[in-house]
């Protein structure tokens, strides 16, 4: 498989009073195209650090080692002017809370017509077509109409379905989604995976689909990387991880979940 | 049924929101509900954000008058109580949040919050305040040495732990914990999940256990009632509402939950 994103050896450092910490140490994974790769872990993991190291979105002080190359170019050490150009158009990303997400005083047309703009030459109107297909894809309904909506006018799962309009609009080769269904109930969560999933199987789009629910993870996963503390604990295709898990961490994190169809002495 | 604690019957809770033009918008959060918790049960209630679990639970704990409907606590109708007979409910009714942080006062160290509640009732603790504030923190595995400590200096999982010891200071009937897991980490959730159970165990009480995932739920509950847009769609044994659901949305809920791929698991459970 010729790998789209492939992480090797990603540190990421910051600085402290008590001097430079690493939060991220030696992880090193890949993304193949039109596949889904699963980080996982608890709180405080890293998991969300190495997603944002990837877009190149690392918070201020944070200095990083190693290499991340997307479609066999080294993204790690370029100017964020670059950075830029590459977000959005290679590389997207997805996060939990859409509503914090979307700018609350625009319509979410015109913020999916920004990002499009952004990277295409085009005319306000070609825009808009590709604003309304776009939100037809992820499943709004009168997309037209919806278009001129702000975002409080959304439900919490169609919000995330327009984030997802909107990181898909440029067909970037690379999707992060980090934990996009942990603010939604289960019936809606199931909507959106779903969603995600026939969205990978049209555009062939590379998924690192960032949570702490190792279920989610088991459900659209091919890969997973389990962290915890900054380092990778487990690497490998997710039947070996969930079925032959190597290390003792990923095994209590697998025993840990409560099974809804367990026999269970009360 | 003479071991039944609460009874709640046909409680409902309307709100009235001013839309634009002060048109006036009626929304009922609870609808007609009815459930009995008996005398050392868990009861779980569950359901999706804005089913009504949680202002059921509110009312339940009197932090919220119901627009009708009647609440009876070991035989007595607690609906409009106030003054001394409410003091006395909240005596033998106490709440878990889920969020510790923001249900702990942060200036406050947790012996003066594990306190709190037999300062509100004006009882003097046998043994005085330091011996059972270290009792309370012992029976929810916390260190008793750090009685003098902030909620901050603790982690979420130990911050939940001060919350729960809080909830038994008054040695309650009813424990409800509104989504009290939810915001933990698998592993600590766990460690929590057991420790409830426990101390159930130890004491007798009853939960009332406010919660969306199911799978939690199952781990905890005896008996579960299924609510959606205010009412109650089922409710049963866990047992029995988890392998054979009636209702078309209890199906759904359940259809929903994501699982583990349980070949994956068998093969992992084998070979240990």
């Amino acid at each position: 498989m010729s790998e789209l994103l492939v992480v090797e050896d990603l540190t990421v450092t910051f600085p402290t009073s008590r001097g430079p910490v690493d939060v991220v140490k030696d992880v090193s994974f890949a993304v193949g195209r039109n596949e889904t790769v699963g980080i996982v872990g608890e709180s405080g993991s890293g998991k969300s650090m190495t997603s944002l190291a990837v877009m190149g979105l690392l918070p201020p002080g944070a200095t990083t080692r190693g290499s991340i190359r997307l479609d066999g170019a080294e993204l790690l050490g370029r100017p964020d002017r670059e950075m830029r150009r590459v977000r959005g158009e290679q590389a997207s990303m997805i996060f939990q809370d859409p509503l914090s997400s979307l700018n609350p005083y625009y319509t979410v047309g015109l913020q999916i017509e920004e990002m499009y703009r952004a990277h295409r030459r085009c005319s306000r109107k070609e825009a808009r077509a590709v604003v309304v297909e776009a939100l037809t894809q992820v499943g709004i309904p009168e997309p037209e109409r919806r278009a001129g909506y702000y975002p409080h006018q959304f439900s919490g799962g169609q919000r995330q379905r327009v984030m997802i309009a909107m990181a898909l609009v440029c067909s970037p080769a690379l999707l992060i989604a980090d934990e996009p269904t942990t603010a939604l109930d289960v019936t809606v969560q199931a909507q959106i995976l779903g969603l995600l999933a026939g969205l990978q199987r049209e555009t062939g789009t590379g998924m690192v689909f960032v949570t702490h629910d190792l279920a989610v993870i088991s459900s659209i996963a091919t890969r997973v990387l389990v962290m915890c503390r900054g380092e990778q604990v487990e690497y490998g295709d997710a039947e070996q991880v969930f079925a032959a898990p190597r290390h003792d961490y990923t095994r209590m994190l697998l025993e840990s979940i409560p099974r809804i169809d367990d026999e269970v002495v009360l | 049924m003479s071991d039944v604690l609460l009874r709640v019957r046909d409680l409902t809770k309307r709100f009235t929101t001013r839309g634009p033009y002060r048109r006036k918008n009626e929304f009922t959060a609870v609808d007609g509900v009815s459930f009995d918790v008996r005398l050392g049960e868990t009861l779980a209630v569950v359901g999706e954000s804005g089913c009504g679990k949680s202002t059921s639970a509110r009312i339940v704990a009197k932090l919220m008058e119901p627009t009708s409907g009647t609440l009876e606590f070991d035989g007595e109708d607690i609906t409009h109580a106030a003054g001394a007979r409410l003091a006395r409910y909240r005596a033998k009714v106490q709440v878990v949040f889920q969020d510790p942080f923001s249900s702990l006062n942060p200036r406050h160290t947790v012996e003066r919050i594990l306190m709190a509640p037999l300062d509100y009732q004006g009882i003097a603790p046998k043994g005085g305040r330091r011996a059972h504030t270290r009792e309370l923190m012992e029976r929810v595995g916390l260190d008793p040495d750090h009685a003098h400590r902030y909620p901050a200096q603790f982690s979420g999982g130990q911050a939940q732990r001060i919350g729960i010891a809080r909830a038994l200071a008054v040695n309650p009937k009813l424990v409800i914990c509104d989504e009290a897991v939810s915001a933990l980490d698998v592993s600590v959730q766990a460690q929590i999940i057991e420790l409830l159970r426990r101390l159930q165990r130890e004491s007798g009480f009853s939960y009332i256990f406010i919660a969306h995932d199911l799978a939690v739920v199952r781990q905890l509950a005896q008996r579960v009632a299924v609510m959606n847009k205010g009412r109650i769609v089922e409710q049963g044994p866990c047992e029995e509402v988890f392998r054979a659901p009636g209702d078309p949305y209890t199906k759904t809920l359940l259809a929903a939950i994501p699982r583990i791929n349980p070949a994956w698991d068998r093969r992992r459970r084998a070979a240990r």
